[in-house]
């Protein structure tokens, strides 16, 4: 059970963007930015991205919810299965390992980051904006997963819950619904 | 030196969002309503959490600019700061801000380390859910600046007359820098 009142049809990340509107609206923002915005990563690209960090930081809700973004837009499933188990093995590209393996350090700590990782992801076509977002994403996420589950929000265990957040996210982006919540309620 | 071109010796989080505007907003959105927006804690409590946690996290650049905001914003009471940073529990923080920066503490290792006891300890000492959000959401905040501002390698300056600087504009609010020099 959460630790402040939430909405019970809002389990995860919602039910606390809805609690605190006026501190949501920023987060929102940065996060459309960051994973739907202009980028010359793809969007499938910056899902795993939030998927690694999440699984590295334990929390099942953003990890299921991501991986199930990244699918989707991916239009496969091994891909998100095998970066979380091993990044240097996983099916990316040599720039895709080399920003996924900076987003790993970040997750452990931002003095975690080193040179010889940053020279590694130039070496491999990552342009400074790639990099940055990529240190930011994982910096994001490392909001994301304490506010999660720091205040202990439900995590559903219903796979079909994740399939259509997926395909809420990808359809709506990470901007607050025109209409809110009230129409998720059973 | 940062590990991407920002213009050199610009400090911390200001290169970088001077680098990606179009990101830094949102982050200094997120700073005013979070540290300055309406709370029951003080602006003085929150950027202690802020500096507790960036502290807890080896950031010197976030720790010593959040410490400076704090002690302006204490005035009079501005040795707290440096008691709290030294030893939290043997500080002269009240008890329920005691249980509140323990519950950051948590959050800065990883988010399920809160329990419903070290959640139960605050209420008891009269934290309300309000404060208790806000305690997750400062820490898990600087969880992400700290790791924004370390992990680019961005320009941490050594002079303390530097922050003191820094912290009295803090003070006054964050608003997205137009320009490399602070106004």
């Amino acid at each position: 059970m959460p630790y402040i009142p939430l909405e019970q049809h809002l389990p995860g990340i919602t039910g606390l963007l809805e609690y605190s509107k006026e501190t949501a609206a920023p987060i929102r923002e940065l996060t459309q930015i960051l994973l739907r915005g202009p980028s010359t990563l793809t969007e499938g690209e910056r899902e795993l991205i939030a998927t690694v960090v999440s699984h590295r930081n334990q929390c099942t809700f953003c990890t299921t919810a991501h991986t199930a973004a990244a699918n989707i837009l991916l239009g496969e499933e091994e891909t998100s299965a095998r970066v979380k188990q091993d990044i240097i093995t996983a099916p990316v590209s040599e720039k895709m390992k080399a920003l996924l393996t900076i987003a790993a350090q970040v997750q452990q700590s931002g003095k975690s980051v080193t040179t010889e990782s940053v020279q590694k992801a130039k070496e491999a076509g990552a342009t400074d904006i790639e990099i940055h977002d990529t240190v930011l994403i994982a910096a994001l996420f490392c909001l994301y997963n304490r506010y999660v589950d720091g205040l202990a929000t439900v995590t559903p265990t219903d796979p079909a819950f994740y399939k259509g957040l997926g395909e809420r996210l990808n359809n709506n982006g990470y901007n607050r619904l025109p209409q809110g919540y009230e129409h998720l309620k059973k | 030196m940062a590990h991407i071109k920002v213009e050199e010796n610009i400090p911390g989080i200001r290169s970088l969002v001077l680098f990606r505007p179009e990101t830094g907003k949102p982050l200094y959105d997120l700073a005013q309503v979070l540290l300055r927006g309406p709370s029951s804690l003080s602006e003085a409590e929150r950027e202690l959490i802020a500096a507790y946690v960036s502290y807890r996290n080896e950031c010197i650049f976030c720790m010593s600019s959040h410490a400076a905001a704090a002690r302006c914003l204490y005035g009079p009471d501005k040795n707290l700061v440096d008691e709290v940073l030294h030893d939290m529990q043997q500080s002269g923080a009240s008890d329920k801000l005691k249980a509140l920066l323990h519950i950051a503490g948590k959050v800065q290792v990883l988010g399920r380390e809160v329990t419903p006891e070290d959640i139960a300890a605050a209420r008891m000492l009269g934290a309300d859910d309000r404060e208790i959000h806000d305690t997750v959401l400062i820490a898990a905040a600087f969880s992400m600046f700290n790791r924004y501002v370390d992990g680019l390698a961005s320009f941490t300056p050594t002079d303390p007359a530097v922050y003191e600087a820094m912290g009295e504009r803090m003070a006054k609010g964050y608003v997205l820098p137009a320009s490399p020099e602070p106004k």
